[in-house]
């Protein structure tokens, strides 16, 4: 085969690692790590050149892969990337990678945990690269489980007890699944009829474009979509899992859940929702416009008041989420493609983020910001990724996240002028909460009780290093992600122009109550 | 020589953003080598910017046909965003202050800052902030302008922060950048609705396509757009309301507030607009409101100058009320006289900033300026220095406040008689704070524990080279045709209006002797006056009371709204989930009587039926609106 199977290595080689791993005998926790490590890092490599071999200009799906699994039902084993999911799969690769450096001081339960954190990681790789929905289905189920006991067994109690975090995370999961479950039956039985039925995307799409699904069809399945991924990109008002489950969370599942996991929720209901659901996405778009202008604000806002370092980051996450679904609800290539760059950038500084939160915790078990206070006089380097993965929060350009902010606003602005300048009053809230826990944790006098401990040397700044080095890289050359992602929107651009001037939620609501229209 | 270096332009903010690069990843804890990389870095910057000068001045290069190269960064949709640089006489006269100024405060830095150990930080953040300044400054449209004037925001932000372990600091590092956020806010606004409506932010295309977009669509939304841009400049340029944050910008060292808050960064906003003056000029409604926000600006600040005590917060004040000078003159539709000002203002400024500077460090950070007076015995350089610099400002002949004030009242005279008395009265308040300074700081008796004595050579040369641009930059100016060179429109080069001249000069002359009557001769008490205007005095000591307004705001608007959206977060949107399990939970736990003793399969039992309700009722919602609304 041409292509190696390429995507097949990136997405088994970590589920081997597992099982060598789960045969290592446990005191062995040095080898078990440098099993994580590596079956980590090979298919990172992997990923890089499948990412600088991808050809922009031909477009679409490269390196598939296709072997006929359940040939009744329709099911095959079909793996391959475009523009929208190849930077995904980067971003799974990068965040995958430093997770398991953040975790390689990580004594309790060693081997349970890097097997877990691998199987984890292979999920959300599935998810990625998956183009057969019954593949997707089981990736993303293959995620719930270890996030549940891993959050059990590492997690920390704080606000809330971790039982209860673990379980409302996985809850929320679970929803999640529970209804794009109910969707996608109802979308694999009527899009084609029996005999003919597939779990195959692109079919899926060729049927929608073929007209086989009904504008009523697509707005019902489309709702059941929006709950499950919607909650799962901790949309308004499902979101409250978001802040108490990273709370609860071990440090590498934090950085997972908030930089790809719920990433999930933003790719599938473009690859998903939008694609084979066109006209349904366009009929709930404007509540999903005023819901991201909820989840900016209202986040935002409440990221103002909180002590404890992971809720303000989790509340911030769900703000910064607010940004992907506004440029999801906009509905034109600019938007969108801000809102896949916004998920990438995202993604990167909040596992930044998680990274440090968790160096500072492990030493000090500490994390609320009023005890912390003047680190950066005992640990520069810790602080200076609480300042890089910051900035790039607040959307300062030469940092991540400038750009793909820039286009979801000069994306959205046009379709919604007055929620947008709403969300866009989010950078100023943005920097002061932003702001604000950097100066009362990191700077300030210097607080001697934290003496006793060290900065993060060597190995241990191995996530800002490589995070710290996307970050910056992808700030100043912004074309690197968002060349591929443009080229990955451009294919939807005849299907949005199709669906420009369907109706909406807003129509039907005019409808509704001003019956004649004579009111309105 | 010209030539490349007008091709190599590009070079001049990147070298000092490879000076960052480097002293940030390398050689931070090395002080001295940081210190020479950034100051070779800003010398080779210094002298390709004044070869461009050059340049533009035997290449022909004028404002109707600038020199523009660029090339694309990244690309939105269809829209290609470039970055890339315009020379024009504008850019150039932006390129050699900056340039000169900041390569003058970098060798006074190396006295200044001999003794900080985190002296590789400060020449870190320093280059990148003068990388980002010159970006800015290059700007071939409104988005490069923005990214860069972020990125000022942010050296900014870690220059006022430099001192991090003060409290006091770190709290103006961050008041700085929410309030200059806030301006940034509307600039943000205004940009992108220039690329949605108009089509481009690019500055060559604008002024291109502008005349067919208004025949087409109008002024209205320009106008809106035209206020918007101009929030950010209100912030940037600490113009009224937004001004709070550049008193408390001067906790960051010296020749911080002498370069950023003083001489370049601040400016930023008066460049943004004459810059896109064939913009702004269209709107004449958003010109009057800056004529009169500038020359409200800068009476207020000049009139809380008057009673504050510390030597930098008078001078910050000194310079929100310049840069009202310099609103004012774009406002009444004169590029030239704001530019020109800009130009002396930044050397005179940083010249006082820096002679600031000096007197406090010698001072052992003291900075109230009554617990100073006599210097002139001790630090006869820096005083003759600073006596330059306060003349300039004062506006007195033939030093360099003299001629640039003057285009901007003659200006203001033209337009608009009240704006021209507004722009007086700021002047002789201006003469009569800065003289109240320099007497009180530098003559009368000296203190007997004074501990100053004259500064080190670093910083001393840098005062001297500056005073002598106080002097010569105006003569230069007006008699080199600057105003045919600078401007906006066909070239106006005007003589001295002389009733202006000689009202300016009476004003200010009188000013300064009113000073010398209070502070010298001691002929009126100064606190009898303070105590007999008491009202007055208090409003102005206070700041009329605007940032104890802002905290109220803060306060209320902020955190109480915050808090209690926490509550409801937590005990409604939340709580609504918790309830509807547990009510589900219920209802199943009579009907089954399962109790299996697992907490969290009960769990699972509350959230899982609590999903089925709501999923049911989500799906009757919709087939009733579905059923309503007939065929979709």
């Amino acid at each position: 085969m041409e292509n190696m199977h390429a995507l097949s290595q990136i997405l088994l080689f970590p589920i081997l690692g597992a099982l060598i791993i789960a045969l290592t005998p446990k005191e062995k926790t040095d080898s078990i790590k440098q099993i994580a490590l590596g079956s980590m890092v090979y298919p990172f490599i992997i990923t890089l050149i499948v990412y600088l071999k991808y050809d922009t200009n031909a477009g679409g799906m490269q390196f598939s892969e296709y072997i006929p699994w359940v040939t009744d039902l329709g099911v095959a084993y079909s793996l391959g990337v475009d523009g929208l999911s190849l930077p995904m799969l980067m971003l799974t690769e990068i965040i995958g990678i430093t997770s398991v450096f953040s975790s390689w001081y990580q004594d309790k339960r060693t081997k349970e945990f890097f097997v877990l954190l691998l199987v984890l990681i292979a999920g959300v790789t599935g998810t990625f690269v998956a183009c057969d929905l019954f593949i997707f289905l089981l990736c993303y189920e293959l995620v719930v489980i270890p996030i549940y006991i891993m959050v059990l067994i590492w997690g920390s109690t704080k606000r809330v007890p971790k039982e209860y975090a673990g379980i409302k995370l996985t809850i929320f999961l679970l929803m999640g699944s529970a209804f794009m479950l109910v969707g996608i039956v109802a979308i694999y039985l009527t899009a084609y009829p029996e005999g003919m039925r597939t779990f195959d995307l692109e079919k899926l799409v060729l049927s929608s474009r073929l007209g086989y699904l009904s504008s009523d069809f697509q707005i019902f399945a489309f709702f059941l979509l929006l709950m499950g991924f919607g909650s799962l990109l901790s949309m308004f008002p499902f979101h409250s899992w978001s802040p108490d489950g990273y709370a609860g969370a071990p440090t590498a599942v934090s950085m997972i859940h908030a930089g790809v996991l719920k990433k999930i929720g933003g790719y599938a209901l473009i690859r998903l929702g939008l694609m084979v659901l066109p006209l349904g996405a366009k009929f709930w778009a404007p509540l999903i416009a005023v819901l991201a202008m909820m989840n900016v604000l209202y986040a935002a806002y409440i990221a103002l008041v909180q002590k404890d370092l992971k809720y303000i980051i989790g509340y911030s996450s769900v703000s910064h989420m607010g940004y992907v679904l506004l440029g999801f609800a906009a509905l034109n290539p600019v938007s969108l493609s801000g809102a896949v760059g916004n998920m990438v950038a995202h993604g990167i500084m909040a596992s930044l983020f998680f990274s440090q939160i968790g160096y500072v915790y492990e030493r000090t078990h500490l994390r609320s910001v009023p005890e912390l206070r003047g680190l950066s006089h005992q640990m520069p380097n810790v602080s200076l990724g609480f300042m890089l993965a910051g900035f790039a929060s607040v959307g300062l350009p030469g940092l991540i996240e400038f750009v793909p902010e820039y286009t979801i606003f000069v994306g959205s602005f046009g379709v919604y002028p007055v929620v947008s300048v709403l969300a866009i009053s989010g950078v100023v809230f943005t920097a002061l909460y932003i702001l604000r826990m950097l100066a009362k944790a990191i700077f300030g006098p210097k607080s001697v009780k934290f003496d006793k401990y060290h900065d993060a040397k060597g190995f241990e700044t191995a996530p800002l290093v490589f995070l710290g080095f996307f970050l910056v890289i992808l700030g100043l050359f912004p074309e690197l992600f968002m060349g591929v992602i443009r080229s990955g929107i451009a294919p939807m651009t005849p299907l949005l122009e199709k669906i420009a001037d369907a109706p909406t939620i807003v129509d039907a609501v005019i409808r509704y109550i001003g019956i004649g229209g004579g009111l309105w | 020589m010209f030539d490349f270096a007008l091709q190599s332009a590009w070079l001049i903010p990147l070298l000092p953003a490879i000076a960052f690069a480097v002293i940030g990843l390398g050689t931070r804890q090395n002080k001295h080598l940081s210190a020479k990389i950034a100051i070779a870095a800003i010398s080779v910057s210094f002298v390709l910017a004044w070869s461009v000068l050059g340049a533009v001045l035997t290449n022909n290069i004028t404002v109707e046909a600038p020199f523009i190269a660029k090339t694309v960064w990244t690309t939105i949709g269809k829209i290609e965003l470039a970055m890339g640089m315009l020379i024009d006489p504008l850019t150039v006269v932006m390129l050699t202050v900056v340039t000169t100024v900041a390569l003058l405060v970098e060798i006074y830095s190396l006295g200044y800052m001999a003794h900080d150990p985190g002296m590789g930080r400060f020449y870190a953040y320093v280059s990148l902030f003068v990388a980002s300044m010159l970006g800015l400054v290059l700007a071939v449209s409104f988005f490069q302008m923005y990214v860069f004037w972020e990125l000022v925001g942010l050296c900014s932000y870690l220059l006022i922060g430099f001192y991090y372990y003060k409290v006091s600091a770190r709290e103006a590092a961050k008041k700085a950048f929410i309030t200059t956020r806030i301006g940034d806010f509307g600039l943000l606004l205004g940009i992108i609705m220039l690329q949605i409506y108009v089509g481009t932010t690019d500055f060559a295309e604008l002024q291109l396509q502008l005349p067919h977009y208004i025949d087409v669509s109008g002024t209205g939304l320009l106008t809106v757009i035209a206020f918007l841009l101009f929030i950010g400049p209100i912030g940037k340029s600490g113009q009224f309301p937004l001004h709070v944050w550049l008193p408390n910008a001067m906790e960051g060292p010296t020749p911080v507030s002498a370069l950023i808050h003083a001489a370049t960064m601040v400016v930023a906003g008066v460049y943004l607009i004459a810059r896109a003056f064939f913009l702004f000029n269209q709107i004449p409604i958003v010109l009057e409101f800056i004529a009169w926000l500038g020359a409200f600006t800068a009476i207020f600040a000049a009139s809380i100058a008057i009673t504050q005590r510390p030597m930098k917060r008078i001078l910050a004040y000194s310079t929100i009320s310049q840069l009202g000078y310099m609103m004012l003159a774009l406002g009444v539709g004169s590029v030239t006289a704001s530019m020109f000002h800009l130009m002396t203002h930044a050397f005179f400024k940083a010249l006082l900033f820096l002679g600031a500077g000096a007197v406090i460090e010698a001072m052992h950070e003291e900075a109230d300026i009554f617990k100073m007076g006599g210097l002139k015995e001790r630090m006869p350089v820096t005083c003759k220095a600073m006596t330059v610099g306060v003349l300039a400002i004062a506006g007195i002949p033939p030093l360099a406040g003299f001629f640039s004030k003057d285009e901007i009242l003659a200006a203001a005279l033209e337009h608009n008689f009240f704006l021209f008395l507004l722009g007086s009265i700021t002047a002789f308040m201006t003469s009569f704070y800065m003289a109240r300074l320099l007497f009180v700081a530098f003559y009368g008796e000296l203190k007997d524990d004074c501990p100053a004595e004259e500064t080190n050579d670093f910083m001393r040369y840098p005062l001297v080279i500056l005073a002598g641009l106080s002097v010569v930059s105006g003569i230069w100016g007006h008699f080199f045709g600057f105003g045919e060179w600078v401007r906006f429109g066909a070239p106006v080069h005007e003589g001295i209006n002389f009733f202006v001249a000689s009202s300016s000069v009476i004003l200010a002359a009188a000013a300064i002797w009113l000073a010398y009557a209070i502070y010298v001769e001691k002929r009126w008490s100064a606190h009898g006056l303070a105590a007999k205007w008491g009202i007055f005095y208090n409003l102005s000591y206070n700041k009329y009371y605007v940032d104890e307004f802002y905290a109220l705001v803060r306060y209320y608007g902020c955190f109480m709204v915050a808090r209690i959206l926490y509550w409801i977060d937590l005990n409604i949107v939340d709580g609504a989930i918790n309830m509807l399990a547990k009510l589900t939970g219920k209802a199943g736990g009579t009907l089954n009587k399962v109790h299996c003793g697992s907490v969290q399969l009960y769990v699972i039992c509350f959230y899982g039926g609590a999903i089925i309700v709501m999923g049911y009722a989500l799906i009757y919602a919709y087939k009733v609106l579905t059923m309503a609304g007939g065929a979709f």
